[in-house]
């Protein structure tokens, strides 16, 4: 498998857009880390432009990459080669040169200059989300036939987690407040890898402390041993179920 | 060599494909031709595996074709438009097709007798090994596909209008090629709708219309009804006679025309 996904890769590495896309978060990594005296403040801010730009990058360059490359695969579906193989290579390929971008372009302000618990967090939410929403523009793409209306549904994908998920969240906890809705919105928060994501770095933050009761529960359950397991485990389970849908739906397609 | 049986196809409101059903052997020059959307690709893509028939069974060496994809081993196939990653350099491309079926390495080519680099050879694609995909022209692609095609001198080889695009040239070294493989008895498939190129290599003629098959004749019984030897004033009688719509067939005629200032 590996030997497709290394040409797939090698092929990626040589664009021009995750080229800039790398230096984009260099650049806007360092110049956080340089602006702000506190460097907690610099990594709160790093925080929010990973949890936005890096699931839209990851999901707009995976579609586009996966219709560029369909006639590619086409004849690759013509080589002995199963079609399982070919689409798990294309995805090996695109989500580890998006992943050595953003180990590269964010892992080396913060290696050096928030080299601590926080910095690792960030660094794990980051990797993760990258391979969470490459595997859901790869259901995505693999399920439209039409590149439009592929990038449209990755668009609402990235809409839906980034900002409509936590627009209801924000109306339910405002209209039930009288009730205790702290397991309830655990349980809901798991339900979108991005809000995970951000909860899981932030308890690992001084500034958590200044946020209330219920952070000081939620810091209980995400600061001890399970907590790190459970989010290892949701992120898991965000990136090989729509995987594993991709496959099975490429499988049974008509190229 | 590959066996079609009552193959069907439907792409929502189309028929691509109607209860289909032909036996092709080794030594055959099969010329699949038809009108555009008269399912001939889709023909292809299913004895590719690419496309999977509603109903119908396809037999590649005795074998159905199933979920294992070994069998394609034994299949070249050049598709109408061949495109590539961007960035990808011709002789990476290959050196990754070697690579996935476990051949030697490109360096030591000339010993490996599975490696058919005739193609690769005459039309002097080493020159642009190092270029990448994106600079190429578009007849230089079809060259590209051409000689992936040939290249693990495949049993069977299915070619999707392998002349459109080449220059004059090309085209000319592509079906002697052809000929030479011919001539070793292998399976040839070809679709194109410039049959002047087909004239002198093809043996037997499959014609489609609507996803339906309209004839399978080979070519001496063709010319002995209509009592034509080129091929297309042949196919032009036989569906002037049986009333098929032939405005296409008429075009062909003009571009052969045309095709003889080369």
């Amino acid at each position: 498998m590996m030997k497709l996904s290394r040409y797939v890769l090698y092929d990626i590495l040589r664009s021009k857009i995750i080229i800039a896309y790398t230096l984009f978060l260099f650049i806007v990594s360092m110049s956080m880390f340089q602006m702000e005296e506190n460097s907690s403040k610099a990594m709160l801010s790093l925080l929010n432009i990973v949890l936005i730009v890096l699931p839209l990058i990851s999901l707009i360059f995976t579609t586009i990459h996966y219709y560029n490359s369909y006639e590619f695969i086409e004849l690759m579906a013509s080589q002995p080669m199963s079609r399982t193989r070919i689409i798990l290579s294309e995805f090996a390929g695109v989500s580890l040169s998006l992943l050595c971008a953003f180990l590269i372009g964010v892992g080396i302000p913060i290696f050096l200059f928030a080299a601590d618990a926080t910095g690792f967090a960030l660094l794990f939410t980051g990797s993760a989300l990258t391979l969470v929403f490459t595997s859901l523009a790869f259901f995505a793409s693999v399920r439209a036939r039409d590149k439009a209306r592929g990038i449209g549904a990755a668009l609402l994908l990235w809409f839906y987690f980034a900002l409509i998920y936590d627009g209801l969240i924000l109306l339910l906890t405002f209209n039930l407040a009288d009730y205790p809705l702290e397991k309830i919105i655990l349980a809901l928060v798991s339900l979108n890898p991005i809000d995970i994501g951000r909860i899981f770095v932030v308890l690992k933050m001084d500034i958590s402390a200044l946020m209330g009761v219920t952070s000081a529960l939620y810091k209980d359950f995400f600061g001890s041993g399970t907590g790190i397991l459970f989010t290892l485990g949701i992120m898991l389970l965000w990136i090989f179920i729509p995987l594993w849908l991709a496959v099975s739906k490429f499988k049974r397609k008509d190229l | 060599m590959i066996r079609i049986e009552h193959i069907s196809k439907r792409f929502k409101k189309l028929q691509a494909l109607n209860d289909i059903t032909a036996e092709f052997s080794k030594g055959q020059v099969v010329s699949l031709i038809g009108p555009n959307g008269s399912g001939k690709t889709t023909l292809i893509k299913c004895i590719l595996g690419m496309v999977r028939p509603d109903s119908g069974k396809i037999f590649v060496d005795e074998t159905p074709i199933n979920g294992d994809p070994s069998y394609r081993e034994k299949i070249g196939y050049m598709p109408q438009i061949g495109r590539y990653p961007d960035n990808m350099k011709v002789g990476h491309l290959f050196k990754m097709l070697m690579n996935i079926r476990n051949t030697n390495d490109p360096s030591t080519v000339a010993q490996d007798n599975r490696i058919d680099n005739y193609l690769i050879e005459h039309f002097e694609l080493e020159k642009i090994f190092e270029k990448p995909m994106r600079t190429l022209s578009g007849g230089t692609s079809q060259k590209v596909s051409a000689a992936v095609a040939f290249l693990f001198d495949p049993a069977i080889l299915i070619l999707d209008e392998p002349t459109a695009g080449l220059d004059p040239l090309a085209s000319e070294i592509l079906k002697e090629k052809i000929l030479t493989e011919k001539k070793k008895g292998k399976l040839i498939l070809i679709t194109s709708h410039i049959l002047s190129d087909l004239d002198e290599l093809t043996t037997h003629i499959f014609y489609m219309q609507e996803g339906k098959m309209q004839f399978f004749y080979n070519i001496e019984t063709l010319q002995e009804e209509t009592g034509e030897l080129r091929l297309g004033k042949a196919i032009a009688r036989i569906m002037k006679g049986e009333q098929f719509s032939n405005a296409w067939i008429d075009e062909m005629l003009i571009n052969k025309k045309d095709e003889k200032i080369y």
